[in-house]
């Protein structure tokens, strides 16, 4: 199968590889997915007291768009508010990806991994769905 | 870190070909055996009447005589087919018609190709009952399996000669004697096989034995079919025409591709034992290295009972599509559901009780006549590299590294 040029560039170039200490408050993690599905992504979210996300990390175990979608992810929340991260859709990540068909389901898993992250902050610090941070 | 994160660029102009189990190149003697036969000596095998026929149909029969000696047949024993998929379709399609009058059971292994299993799927749904064996760890099928399976509706037992995917070699001679032993017609499809390990029909008690022209060398599009003449194997042809082949397979034979085909089988016969020798050594070689490089690798199918040149292998922790993409200079195939218009990982390594996780981690490297060493050492630094730095990429490496058992966490699957 070819690639996009983008799909490429994040795989060969992956950007904000690595992680957070899981315990730290302010951050959250969202781990999705199945080995047994063959993707895994790790996504964590470091978020500031103003409620803005400061940094992101990420690993994947997974094909090369399984990578790029959730290395894509990583660049796309910083700077945002953990509502507005939430708003992220997988169609757009497919979009700028330019992934076929067989491979959306990549761009499913970034963004149930950001929605993962998200929740996981809020349940540390004891905020509920609805709050606007 | 970024340096160690981002991939090398390619370093060469074509890739590195090891992927020798799905295709391999003309031999160049085969390809100059074939020429003449495409503008000059140009015409129909079955033209009686004039000379171009009669030298075409010299050609073709000196083929045929070919492949009949490299698996210890003899030439009237061979049929002409476009490819070992037709092969299967005949000789499992066309024995079980033939006899359906007085048995309806046929035995094969779950890890056979799929022009096999379709074959054997389309016969149960014409009524027929098919019993697919299950193989051990190693690939292996085991002999008492097969013996329970038999009864006295059984016309055929289909086993492949070696995998496709994992290159075990299963216990030929004991299938046949005890297929014999029945009453029981004894099917192999040695399309990876012919060649490259040592068959002899007589000694094995193969009834039919499928050959493909692109995986020894020879051209794409033209294969065989051995079919027993003492005791006779009959069987109903898939194509209906001017009853060519004994009347077992229609069709003009392409001459050029016959000749190649028979050169291949020469040619394979004749170099056999001394190319088993290099590629079992390469094969060694690229075992070792990569063992010394990388830890958490698992070779799939057995280590002993192999094809010369296959290897299957799995790296944990690493998916195998994304592996292939980081080693772009090398050609190879991948066991991952990635890879697979279906997603569903490779159902040969599932059938050895490998887990699905393992199934996505594999990538299969087939070496062959055109191997190097050089291409070998460079193929295991190649994959060294991008196995080690996805596996920093990696959430799973990551746990392992942790003491974390990946198989104790509840995965949200979607």
């Amino acid at each position: 199968m070819s690639y996009s040029e983008k799909v490429i560039d994040h795989y060969e170039h992956p950007r904000n590889v690595g992680g957070f200490a899981k315990d730290d408050g302010a951050v959250g993690t969202g781990l999705v997915g199945a080995p047994a599905c063959g993707d895994v992504m790790k996504l964590q979210i470091k978020v500031g007291a103003d409620g803005i996300i400061e940094d992101a990390k990420f690993k994947t175990f997974g094909c090369g768009s399984a990578i790029a979608s959730s290395s894509l992810v990583t660049e796309w929340v910083k700077g945002k508010t953990l509502d507005e991260a939430a708003t992220i859709k997988n169609t757009e990540i497919a979009r700028h990806l330019a992934l076929p068909p067989v491979k959306i389901h990549c761009s499913v898993l970034a963004e149930d991994a950001i929605k993962a992250a998200i929740a996981d902050y809020r349940k540390k610090n004891g905020l509920d769905e609805s709050s606007s941070r | 870190m970024s340096g160690m994160q981002g991939a090398k660029p390619n370093r060469l102009a074509q890739p590195i070909y090891l992927d020798y189990q799905a295709t391999t190149p003309c031999d160049p003697r085969v390809v100059e055996a074939m020429l003449p036969y495409f503008t000059e000596r140009f015409g129909n095998p079955h033209s009686r009447n004039h000379y171009y026929g009669w030298e075409a149909e010299e050609a073709v029969e000196k083929a045929r005589e070919e492949v009949a000696t490299l698996i210890g047949a003899d030439a009237k024993e061979i049929v002409f087919t476009s490819g070992a998929t037709e092969s299967n379709n005949l000789a499992i399609k066309g024995v079980a018609y033939f006899n359906r009058a007085k048995k309806n059971h046929v035995i094969t292994v779950v890890t056979e190709h799929k022009c096999v299993l379709d074959s054997c799927r389309h016969l149960e749904q014409d009524g027929f009952q098919v019993t697919y064996l299950p193989v051990q760890k190693n690939g292996l099928i085991r002999l008492e399996d097969l013996e329970a399976a038999l009864t006295e509706q059984t016309v055929l037992v289909s086993v492949m000669a070696a995998n496709n995917e994992i290159g075990v070699i299963q216990p030929l001679a004991e299938i046949g004697a005890l297929c014999r032993k029945h009453g029981v017609f004894f099917h192999t499809d040695g399309a990876q096989a012919v060649g490259k390990i040592p068959l002899d029909v007589d000694a094995m008690n193969i009834d039919l034995m499928s050959i493909s022209g692109h995986k020894i060398y020879g051209p794409k599009g033209i294969g065989a079919l051995y079919v027993r003449r003492r005791p006779r194997v009959r069987l109903q042809a898939l194509i209906n025409g001017g009853g060519q082949e004994r009347g077992m397979r229609s069709g003009t034979l392409p001459t050029p591709l016959c000749v190649g085909l028979g050169e291949a089988c020469r040619i394979a016969g004749e170099e056999m034992v001394a190319e088993a020798a290099r590629l079992t050594a390469l094969r060694e070689r690229f075992l070792d290295g990569i063992r010394a490089r990388l830890p958490e690798t698992y070779l799939n199918g057995d280590a002993l009972l192999r094809l010369p040149g296959n290897l299957n292998i799995s790296f944990a922790f690493v998916e195998g599509e994304g592996l292939m993409m980081g080693v772009k200079d090398i050609a190879v195939s991948s066991g991952s559901a990635c890879t697979s218009a279906s997603l569903e990982p490779s159902y040969v390594l599932r059938a050895l009780g490998v887990d699905a996780e393992m199934a996505h981690t594999s990538l299969r490297i087939g070496l062959g006549r055109f191997t190097t060493e050089a291409e070998v050492d460079y193929a295991i630094d190649h994959i060294a590299e991008a196995v080690s730095r996805l596996r920093e990429l990696s959430p799973l490496w990551e746990m392992h590294q942790e003491g974390i058992d990946i198989r104790s966490i509840h995965w949200s699957e979607h």
